[in-house]
């Protein structure tokens, strides 16, 4: 049984903008993972929650006419995973919320809640800022529209207004069009465990395959918020494909990543770990991408 | 003749387990049941100054707050012992229900009864503790120092207990010229038993006693506690053992009984339920004892040992549970495993600000392991000689008898077991081709054996009783006080009483709950004694039943019972081979008959004045991968000598299980403290790196069957074992692979890390 | 402290096959309903935050830990726990006999919830290698099986299922 003041649950998204402005000091409750464990820990207790739970139809990923792919935020992680669209689209985040906790986490778990949370361990959130995404708000004013980077205002803060819920993840085409990427989850289990370490990468290639033409990449954990390397992107872009490159790429992500200490893991360390991994997961990209290292 | 022992039977629990039928502690206590929430103390080490309940006291659906000011003044010990009646040997009672000497951060300082969960928790959290704080102390060398914080009176420098083995003498047997002297010291880390049912109790009063059904593996020592912590007699407390959901050792002290029970007497004897959360399970319970060990070798350039020492730290946390008696099991292993003329060893297990230690799968036997076996590969390393070769040469041989126990190693168990595991792993092959590799990914192989002895004799007691009932139908209900945890013992009995007795396994009904007031006196599932221990008092209580039997037999046939037999539940004419009559139409003529009326019951005690070795070893392959600071584990042989299996599928199975707490060890698992406050950092599952399924590889599993003489059944401890030499397996590998020698687990990519830089194989 | 107001709902959803309805405290989770309102005892409580398994459940098919599942979000679905895997006569399931028979139960308290993703594995018809029923039995701690034998259940299971014989 949880310490809950009261329960107030959305029947539709206008319902649930209605319900925030009615309830402002309550908390969205979209799958359950992240809040009711809170709850339990006391960290929430008492408090009062809107539950969008329910709302079907910010659920699943669809294609909007001008291209952008769009992921409804209830759409679960092993949804996100299993649809062809994200398949065909953007693979990669497929597979990077399938290294979220366990299957029946993945089953519970939505990309909204994900990113809402404002965590930067989230498997979601390297990828999606490595890809660019945008996310879309509706509030009492309508919808917003907002690029990830600026979605995330701090570690556990994220910029959601006055009535507002997330009610999608989008991609635009331009961002993932012709791209290839991949995804490492460093943690110190192969399941049921938090990142350590987040890196997501992914490249464009010359149609011959033999130059990058555009490489992004993202971390988790490498700072309060999700961060991308934008020193190693300008260093990689226009280069001509090779292992000397992805040597580096990777030790180009030193500038711009900024881990702590923690108890979790020591600084050192995980800025090794980013090397090595933005070195694995860029060659990985551009391998997928068809080029030839 | 043996028709049941020796195979694979299904577990008599099966059926109810896998339709999720089994009751276990919570599916038996009624929904009306208050629910007891204790408030943990949120600093390491002070004094409570006073609890303001005012706020706590007007939470609607609070019914009762006692606090550390209303428990009475009764310190109790809570180890899982056998009793002493020598007052010299009886555990050390250092708390009490709940304390005002705060001694670590989560210790008990008041509980909260109220009538639902909710309102439970909601009123911890407005408990307002005030403390006058002290300073504390979490590492056990640290504690050990003059002026370190005092955490018990009397107990000078913290030291709970001190112990020594001299053999020869050390210190002149090393001045001889030429020896190579291999010193390392080892770590090994706070670990918890992560038993899947957390603990948990209820407790209510019934016709002026106090009756706790709880998740233990200790019914009948519990029984003691309670009555010793609340000050009532023992004969006022009724323990009922359900189903438990595991222990490995956390359930083999009193946990929250005592408390559980004495919240139920604040209470007017009103039905109280005290659950733990996992988050309680970590902290408040019991965790393994981190231990630190120190090991100078000196060895001949051919591997001969000719002088060790041993010094082991033991860090047993704020109360003193189990004690001195798992690191001194630990370094009494040392001189007995590798034996060498000349040999010091001290054991010191001293208090600390951490949560306490107790007993867990292996008893100070992993700890043990860890050090010993990875130091026999440093010495390995050091003379140039292989690790396979250097144990062939100065293991235990067969024939060795130890003077203390007079446990005797009856035969070539080592080298039997290790050929068998080599052969499997194709370790010495590997162990050649995995010397000297470059590269980023190194693969490489490691063993480790270990030592382990079963049961507690002659330490303490060792004592077994059972109770067998036929029934009209020649059937039988058996009882002992040894339990069911998981273990799989309901089952090795059933087989057991079947042979001993003569009748079906069919016929055979085990009571699995044992009621304190009901099931006959036995201290319960610890020191992987079932089996052995177990078989004594069924195979007495079986040949004393089948006497009974034979006498009814010749009352009903006139046979002489010397030409009597019961087999397969027939009573058969032994001349002739005939068949006289069932043992059910026995059983029912015999209770029903006007002549001479009988219930055929047998009872009886068995006190076991021995002890047997227990044997085997862990081969491990791994990968590891240097610059991501990974090793994964490929492949993890264990072999075992445990005598004569019951159930050879369940014995793979429990081999499994402890295999797998290897890995974590080595692995992953770790209790993690602040430093500045005394907090624990990982007291959850995401947290706390318990290995998951995608964490394994395939776990290959061996048995080298010698009977082991002393048992009725030939056979020997094989709960425990399977946890010991995984770890230092798994490291031994990882020093073949790479060439660096590990001192500490869990050996996590933060060790690996570290490490690597050292040796040269990571620049950053 | 302001006394609470309960706050009650009514939840229909189908369990085990069968249309019911309870009005609950919409503070429960899910197990809360299950164990309290239908004595379901298979399902347990390990950890209560979603990271042991020993809750689990079938809802729409998918599994799902009720611990950190609201009781009224399960208007309208169709639940299913290992209550309802027996047969009329207290049959086991195939999956159910078959961790009998690899001896994959210890203490029994993770199995209901292992069976019951064992059963979403068993019900997608496919054919998966060890390296991917390792993933999907993921969600899932246990400290007595070393998974061993739990794997070889699902594996034996699945290979019957498909009517082909389990691969060297």
């Amino acid at each position: 049984m949880y310490d809950m003041k009261a329960l107030y649950q959305a029947e539709s998204v206008k319902d649930a903008v209605g319900l925030r402005l009615a309830h402002p000091e309550a908390q969205i409750i979209a799958g359950g993972s992240d809040v009711l464990v809170q709850m339990r820990e006391g960290k929430r207790a008492g408090a009062e929650l809107i539950s969008i739970q329910t709302l079907d139809e910010i659920r699943g990923v669809s294609l909007d006419a001008d291209g952008t792919l769009r992921i409804g935020s209830l759409t679960s992680f092993s949804h996100i995973t299993r649809d062809p669209l994200i398949r065909k689209y953007i693979n990669v985040l497929g597979e990077a919320v399938d290294q979220v906790g366990g299957p029946q986490i993945r089953n519970i778990g939505t990309i909204g809640g994900n990113t809402c949370n404002g965590v930067t361990s989230a498997d979601s959130a390297s990828t999606l800022h490595a890809w660019d995404a945008v996310v879309e708000l509706t509030g009492p004013e309508g919808v917003r529209r907002q690029p990830i980077h600026d979605f995330y205002v701090k570690a556990g803060k994220v910029d959601l207004r006055e009535g507002e819920i997330q009610t999608a993840i989008l991609i635009p085409k331009e961002s993932y069009e012709n791209c290839f990427g991949h995804y490492i989850k460093y943690a110190m289990r192969n399941a049921m465990d938090i990142a350590t370490l987040g890196t997501s990468v992914n490249v464009r290639l010359s149609a011959d395959k033999k130059t990058v033409e555009r490489a992004r990449v993202a971390f988790g954990v490498a700072g309060p918020v999700p961060l991308r390397a934008g020193t190693a992107e300008k260093l990689a872009a226009g280069q001509p494909v090779s292992l000397e490159l992805a040597e580096r790429f990777a030790q180009a992500v030193k500038e711009d990543i900024n881990p702590r200490d923690s108890w979790r893991a020591a600084k050192d360390f995980r800025l090794h770990i980013a090397v090595e991994s933005a070195k694995r997961a860029f060659i990985e990209a551009v391998r997928l991408a068809g080029g030839d290292l | 003749m043996s028709k049941s022992v020796g195979k694979s039977v299904t577990r008599v629990d099966a059926y109810e387990k896998a339709t999720g039928r089994a009751k276990y502690m919570d599916d038996l206590c009624d929904r009306s049941a208050l629910i007891a929430k204790i408030c943990h103390s949120t600093i390491a080490h002070g004094f409570v100054k006073s609890v303001d309940t005012s706020a706590a006291e007007a939470v609607p659906g609070v019914v009762k707050i006692l606090t550390c000011f209303d428990a009475p003044d009764i310190e109790f010990p809570t180890a899982g012992h056998p009793w002493s009646t020598d007052p010299h040997h009886q555990d050390v009672a250092d708390r009490k229900l709940l304390n005002q000497h705060v001694r670590y951060y989560g210790d008990e300082v008041a509980v909260v009864i109220a009538e639902d969960e909710v309102a439970a928790a909601q009123a911890v959290r407005a408990l307002k503790v005030e403390y006058e704080e002290l300073p504390f102390v979490l590492d056990v060398q640290e504690a050990m120092k003059d002026g370190a914080p005092q955490i018990h009176e009397g107990r000078s420098n913290n030291i709970l207990a001190h112990s020594d083995v001299r053999r020869g003498d050390y210190e002149a047997a090393r001045q001889e010229p030429g020896l190579i002297k291999v010193e390392g010291w080892y770590d090994t880390p706070t670990v918890q038993h992560c038993h899947i049912e957390n603990h948990g109790c209820f407790a209510y009063e019934e016709a002026g006693r106090v009756v706790v059904v709880t998740s233990t593996q200790i019914p009948h020592i519990v029984r003691r506690v309670v009555g010793q912590a609340l000050g009532i007699p023992w004969g006022k407390v009724r323990i009922i053992k359900p189903y438990i959901g595991g222990g490995f050792g956390n359930k083999q002290d009193a946990l929250y009984e005592p408390l559980c029970a004495w919240c139920s007497t604040q209470v007017g004897g009103r039905l109280v339920k005290l659950e733990c959360s996992r988050e309680e399970t970590f902290v408040s319970n019991r965790v393994r004892h981190a231990i630190r060990t120190h090991i100078i070798s000196y060895v001949r350039p051919d591997g001969t040992l000719v002088a060790r020492k041993l010094e082991a730290f033991s860090n047993q946390g704020a109360y003193a549970s189990h004690g001195h008696g798992i690191v001194a099991k630990g370094m009494n292993a040392f001189p007995q495993l590798y034996p060498c003329p000349n040999v010091e060893c001290d054991s010191w297990t001293v208090y600390t600000n951490r949560p306490s230690a107790g007993a867990m799968r292996g008893y100070g036997i992993p700890q043990a392991m860890f050090a010993g076996e990875c130091h026999i590969d440093d010495i390995c390393k050091a003379i140039g000689m292989s690790p396979l070769e250097f144990r062939r040469r100065n293991l235990m041989p067969m024939g060795y008898v130890d003077g203390f126990s007079k446990n005797e190693l009856y035969s070539d168990t080592f080298n039997q077991c290790m050929d068998m595991a080599l052969e499997k792993l194709d370790y010495e092959k590997k162990f050649q081709e995995y010397q000297n590799q470059t590269g980023p990914v190194r693969r490489g192989v490691g063993l480790a054996v270990f030592w382990y002895n079963t049961a507690v004799w002659p330490i303490s007691l060792e004592s077994s009783s059972c109770r067998m009932v036929l029934n009209q139908d020649g059937s039988l209900q058996f009882q002992t006080g040894e339990t069911e945890i998981g273990q799989g013992c309901d089952t090795a009995y059933s087989q057991m009483v079947a042979d001993a007795v003569g009748i079906p396994l069919s016929d055979v009904h085990v009571v699995s709950t044992q009621d304190t007031d009901v099931t006959p006196f036995g201290t319960g599932a610890y020191a992987s004694r079932q089996t052995y221990i177990g078989g004594f008092s069924i195979m007495q209580t079986a040949l004393a039943l089948r006497e009974r039997i034979l006498a009814v037999a010749h009352e009903q046939t006139r046979m002489p019972i010397s030409n009597l037999d019961l087999v397969d539940g027939q009573i058969v004419r032994k001349s002739d081979g005939r068949i006289l009559k069932s043992l059910g139409d026995l059983a029912t003529e015999s209770l029903y008959s006007l002549e001479h009326s009988q219930h055929i019951t047998a009872e009886t005690t068995a006190q076991i004045k021995s002890n047997a070795y227990s044997f085997g070893c862990s081969f491990a392959e791994v990968e590891v991968d240097i610059p991501m600071c990974k090793a994964k584990l490929l492949r993890l042989v264990n072999v075992h000598d445990c005598g004569r299996l019951i159930n050879p599928a369940l014995a793979e199975a429990q081999v499994h299980g402890g295999m797998s707490m290897a890995i974590g060890y080595g692995l992953s698992e770790e209790l993690k403290f602040d430093e500045k406050t005394g907090k624990p950092l990982n007291n959850n599952l995401l947290d706390y790196k318990l290995s998951t399924f995608m964490d394994h590889p395939t776990l290959e599993v061996g048995f080298v069957e010698n009977p082991e003489p002393t048992s009725p059944y030939g056979t020997k401890a094989l709960g425990e074992p399977p946890a010991c030499s995984g770890a230092p397996a798994i490291r031994n590998a990882i020093l073949n692979a790479t060439g660096v020698a590990i001192d500490s687990c869990p050996i996590t990519p933060h060790v690996l890390y570290r490490k690597f830089k050292e040796a040269g194989l990571i620049n950053d | 402290m302001e006394k609470h107001q309960i706050q009650y709902q009514t939840v229909r959803f189908n369990l085990n096959g069968k249309d019911v309805e309870r009005t609950v405290d919409v503070r429960a989770s899910l197990t809360d309903m299950l164990r309290n309102d239908f004595r379901m005892t298979s399902v347990k409580k390990g950890c209560e935050v979603g990271e042991c398994g020993a809750c689990n459940v079938l809802i729409d098919g998918e599994a799902f830990n009720s611990c950190i599942y609201l009781a009224v979000w399960a208007e309208g679905k169709k639940v299913r726990t290992l209550e309802g895997l027996l047969g009329p006569n207290g049959e086991l399931s195939d999956i159910q006999q078959a961790f009998v028979d690899e001896a994959a139960i210890q203490c029994g308290f993770c199995s209901p919830g292992f069976i019951l993703t064992a059963v979403e594995i068993l019900e997608s018809g496919r054919e998966y290698t060890d390296e991917e029923l390792r993933k999907l039995l993921s969600g899932h701690l246990c400290r007595c099986t070393g998974y061993e034998n739990i794997l070889r259940a699902v594996k034996k299971t699945m290979y019957k299922r498909l009517g082909k014989d389990i691969p060297q």
